[in-house]
């Protein structure tokens, strides 16, 4: 049997030594990766806003400061993340109620928070982050695989602020907040076999779920998801618009800025959700493979800085906050393929939107953090 | 540590190893489930998505060919094309509720509740995105402005242009002209879908129905880019439509006014014709209506007064009206038996006032004839039957003539047949004849029957177009065209001239002479002056060839006298006059008909002289 302890030893001293700078926490080959899918992000939503200079500027401002954020995130010590996170958990609940309280509210869901002095966020995308590093924060601590309590209480933590955005309602990123949990807790070495019953035991409460929690819309969009011509106009109008728009674009696509289906708006929220449609429509087959391929080098890498981390705490976050990341990807373009209903979750570091681009680039700033200080125990 | 356990970091490390590589096997496996759907849609199904696209992207867009125009014989119009406002919601860009959007329009033009509701129905339809909804058709010049103005206070609401025909002349030239009027379900079953695919409008009546074809013009296409909200992003090919052909038509409006006021209230016909070339002149029918109502659109109570009116104002008497021609149709009986040999211009007869057949008791009385038996207009030749109007020498005639050789020559005047070129749904009439009447009624001809027909009573049947036709033919001496609407362009396919065979030029010539002598026999005393002298003929300044008729609508009882100011309106004779002029080189000639409108003399003449009159004073004071 392979010595796992030194597997990660020997990588973080050859690591190490490589490095020149002890203040430079940034990791070049998430970092890569990375810049080229906001590359790609801002010059397909350039096309998507058609060419609406000042939409770009806004973006290319959130990225920046988002990637600032990232060195910053990358800079602190993982400690200060585990001993944050109970208060950041605290913090992202509060303005989760207040979202319900005196939200704002955009396209029939309530979503943002207004405060004084601050810019408007949405809170639930910041929960996409702060979930991770508390789930783990409970039981980085404790012996692993956890027990069935532990597990317990670790997923209704994940589920507590996953129930709250669902209810806003967001599906999509309710999903990929209980993802974050639960990827924690599948990480932390629970059994396949509890995993097994788990889901077994689960699967009586989906009617139930079905009944009690999913809004008329919501049950609408899955029904349509089955059979979009039925209501080829209404529901099903956005997944035969963005199906069209990708398949239209072929091997190579339509050119750069001359996608008809998102030029004449025919496809809806072309610059958000439906982002990947545009990429499919003037990227062609050649462009989607390039970004997931994109995706796929992200998260290899950040499953490798998760597998060297020196503590449970540290593999645990990384390993979640960039699987997360990728499901999140999968899930947008799942959507936009067809293959899922329409959840709404932005196609990460592309769609239009500054809260979810600046925690993803904040989320990646921790993983860099705990990759960067991971001999410093 | 709390916890029942150590932890063994070893372990854990093992464990979250597996762990982490194999959630990341996972995950790339459905990220190649999503490239295996990628390569369906993009790849494999490309040709699929692909025309769908373009179908959303690429509208073939119908583009409707003008409407040709329609010119009267001097190039006045008679049928354009206008500009007609609709105003429309798109309901996707309007700000909040609709019913405030329409309240805001409505506080600057007035909009009907009935509008509202049709909007709201319209508005309930299944519908594309962007697709707008119209609420007020036809606006007011200044509407559209004020909605043009303030059109950045009213997000969604849009003035759209279409082109809708329009009849200067209005009433006065309905039958003649006809209308268009908006296609319906119905229409749509039998018209062209392609050729149709822009067009609002289709020829209901008269000309406009007649020349749908030729008017209609052929529908263009263009190919544009339209984005979601349907809007034209930029035109990529362009078939132009081809324009309807503009017609000119013979009708002069100025003398189709004069006809129209001519007939005042009455109900009536005119028709006149210029016997040169059988181009209708004048073609009035009264009552009329207006058609820029069928253009409009009517109401179901509105059309239903139209229609169901007594007075029928729908029904073009012009052409559709069939009635017996009364002693209009003498000067035909006398060719008839002239060229037969059956009479001579020198035979006479002696009229008593009555006429009894052989071994008959029934008397068919002459309209001089009194229950005294003091009527009767003497000694008659066929001149002087003509221009006295004398019944007894025509049933006389008749009886001689015989049903079958009367029946085969009026049809060569264009009795019995309709031969106007380009007159819609003008009728038939009845030119009545043994096997006609065994067909339509299963009895044998009578002698009786001939008799009544001697007379224009009867069976027989015509129209004021067939009776103008007959006016000119007579005018052309029997070489004469046939009617039409439309001046063609080349004068070669004009038709070759119908001929009457059997009269001699001196008949012809003789006859026209007797009907001279209607309107212009005047100072011999009460039994000899032509019938229409009283009425017309004293101050007139040109010859005018012409015959009364005064038809009878309901039967008389043997013997009995009839009081006309006693019968119900609708049962009083009608009054025709045909006449044309010059009578040696005629210019014009015409049927007058006024229905219930007792003696043809009295009642129809004057019409008739008041429209000669006004077309040939003119040219005779600019010929001198």
């Amino acid at each position: 049997m392979r010595d796992y302890t030194r597997y990660w030893t020997s990588g973080a001293l050859l690591h190490r030594d490589e490095r020149q700078n002890d203040n430079f926490h940034l990791d070049p080959m998430l970092l890569l990766p990375l810049l080229c899918i906001m590359g790609i992000g801002l010059t397909v939503l350039y096309s998507a806003v058609h060419q609406d200079l000042s939409i770009l500027e806004n973006q290319t401002a959130k990225l920046l400061a988002g990637f600032i954020a990232m060195t910053f995130a990358a800079w602190l010590h993982p400690g200060v993340y585990r001993r944050l996170a109970p208060l950041l958990y605290a913090i992202g609940l509060i303005s989760l109620v207040a979202v319900f309280l005196f939200g704002t509210t955009a396209k029939g869901s309530q979503r943002w928070l207004d405060l004084p002095l601050l810019p408007r966020f949405q809170p639930s995308e910041l929960m996409k982050v702060t979930v991770p590093l508390t789930v783990a924060w409970f039981l980085h601590d404790r012996p692993l695989p956890p027990r069935t309590i532990e597990v317990g209480i670790a997923l209704l933590l994940a589920a507590i602020p996953a129930g709250l955005v669902v209810r806003q309602p967001d599906l999509g990123t309710g999903i990929l907040i209980m993802a974050g949990g639960l990827v924690v807790v599948l990480l932390s070495g629970i059994r396949w076999r509890s995993i097994f019953l788990g889901a077994l035991a689960l699967l009586p409460f989906v009617p139930a779920y079905w009944y009690l929690f999913l809004n008329e819309y919501q049950k609408k969009r899955v029904f349509t998801f089955f059979d979009p011509e039925s209501d080829p106009l209404g529901a099903g109008w956005s997944i035969i618009q963005s199906t069209t728009a990708l398949g239209s674009g072929g091997l190579l696509g339509k050119g750069l800025f001359e996608g008809t289906q998102s030029r004449l708006d025919f496809l809806p929220e072309s610059h958000t959700d439906f982002i990947m449609a545009v990429i499919g429509e003037e990227l062609g087959f050649i462009g989607v493979i390039t970004l997931i391929i994109l995706y796929v080098l992200v998260m290899a890498r950040g499953m490798h800085i998760a597998v060297q981390a020196g503590d449970t705490f540290g593999r645990l976050v990384a390993g979640s906050l960039t699987l997360t990341f990728f499901v999140n990807a999968i899930l947008n373009i799942a959507v936009v393929s067809g293959l899922v209903p329409v959840t709404g979750a932005p196609l990460p570091l592309v769609s239009f939107g500054g809260t979810s681009a600046i925690a993803l680039l904040v989320s990646f700033g921790i993983v860099m953090s705990i990759h960067s200080h991971r001999g410093w125990r | 540590m709390p916890g029942n356990q150590l932890k063994n970091s070893r372990v854990e490390a093992r464990t979250f190893f597996v762990r982490a590589w194999t959630l990341f096997g996972g995950a790339v496996v459905l990220a190649v489930i999503l490239v295996v759907r990628l390569f369906q849609l993009q790849v494999l199904e490309y040709e699929v998505y692909e025309t769908r696209s373009e179908h959303n992207r690429i509208e073939v867009q119908p583009v409707a060919a003008g409407r040709g125009l329609i010119f009267d014989r001097r190039g006045v119009l008679l049928a354009e094309n206008r500009s007609v406002s609709s105003l429309e919601i798109v309901e996707e860009r309007t700000d909040g509720e609709i019913a405030e959007t329409i309240s805001a329009v409505s506080d600057l033009i007035e909009i009907q509740r009935s509008e509202i509701e049709a909007f709201h129905k319209r508005l309930k339809r299944r519908r594309r995105p962007y697709q707008a909804i119209p609420l007020k058709l036809r606006l007011l010049e200044h509407e559209a402005a004020i909605i043009r103005v303030n059109g950045h206070l009213l997000p969604g609401v849009q003035v759209s242009n279409i082109a809708a025909r329009h009849y200067p002349l209005g009433e006065i030239g309905a039958h003649a002209i006809g209308s268009v009027r908006r296609i319906t379900a119905d229409d749509l079953k039998r018209l062209d879908q392609t050729r149709y695919a822009a067009t609002r409008y289709v020829g209901r009546r008269g000309i406009e129905a007649f020349y749908e074809h030729s008017l209609h013009g052929q529908v263009g296409h263009r190919r544009v880019e339209v984005d979601v909200r349907g809007r034209v992003v930029r035109e990529l090919e362009l078939s132009a439509p081809e324009k309807g052909a503009d017609l000119r038509l013979h009708l002069d409006s100025r003398l189709q006014i004069l006809a129209y006021s001519a007939l005042g209230d009455r109900r009536g016909a005119i028709v006149a014709i210029d016997p040169g070339s059988g181009g209708i002149l004048a073609m009035v029918s009264r009552p009329s209506y207006d058609p820029n109502l069928f253009v409009r659109g009517m109401k179901s109570d509105e059309y239903r007064t139209l229609s169901d009116s007594r007075e029928l104002p729908l029904f073009n008497r012009a052409v559709q009206g069939q009635y017996a021609p009364g002693s209009t149709f003498k000067p035909i009986v006398g060719l008839a038996a002239v060229s037969k040999g059956v009479t001579s211009w020198d035979e006479t007869i002696v009229d008593r006032g009555w006429f009894k057949l052989q071994g008959q008791q029934r008397i068919y009385r002459d309209w001089s004839w009194t229950p005294e038996d003091a009527g009767g207009q003497g000694i008659v030749d066929l001149r002087r039957a003509i221009y006295r109007s004398s019944n007894v020498y025509f049933y006389d005639l008749a009886t001689r003539l015989k049903v079958d050789a009367l029946s085969v020559f009026a049809h060569q005047f264009g009795l019995g047949s309709d031969t106007a070129i380009d007159v819609y749904a003008a009728a038939d009439g009845i030119l009545p004849n043994r096997d006609w009447k065994y067909g339509a009624q299963g009895e044998d001809w009578y002698t009786g029957d001939t008799v009544n027909m001697g007379i224009g009573q009867g069976y027989l049947l015509v129209t004021p177009l067939q009776l103008a036709t007959v006016a000119s033919v007579f005018a052309a001496r029997g070489r004469w065209k046939q009617p039409r609407m439309v001046m063609s362009g080349d004068e070669s396919t004009e038709n070759s001239p119908a001929s009457v065979s059997g009269p001699s030029d001196k008949d012809w010539e003789l006859m026209i002479d007797a009907m001279e002598e209607v309107v212009h026999r005047g100072d011999r005393g009460v039994g000899d002056n032509g019938t229409a002298w009283s009425y017309i003929g004293q101050d007139i300044t040109y010859r005018m060839a012409g015959k009364s008729g005064t038809a009878q609508v309901v039967g008389i009882n043997q013997g009995e006298q009839y009081d006309e100011a006693e019968l119900d309106e609708f049962e009083r004779k009608h009054a025709w006059f045909i006449a044309f002029a010059p009578s040696d080189e005629p210019v014009i000639a015409i049927a007058v008909l006024v229905e219930n409108g007792g003696g043809g003399s009295s009642v129809a003449a004057p019409i008739a002289r008041e429209i000669l009159d006004a077309y040939l004073l003119p040219r005779i004071a600019s010929n001198r």
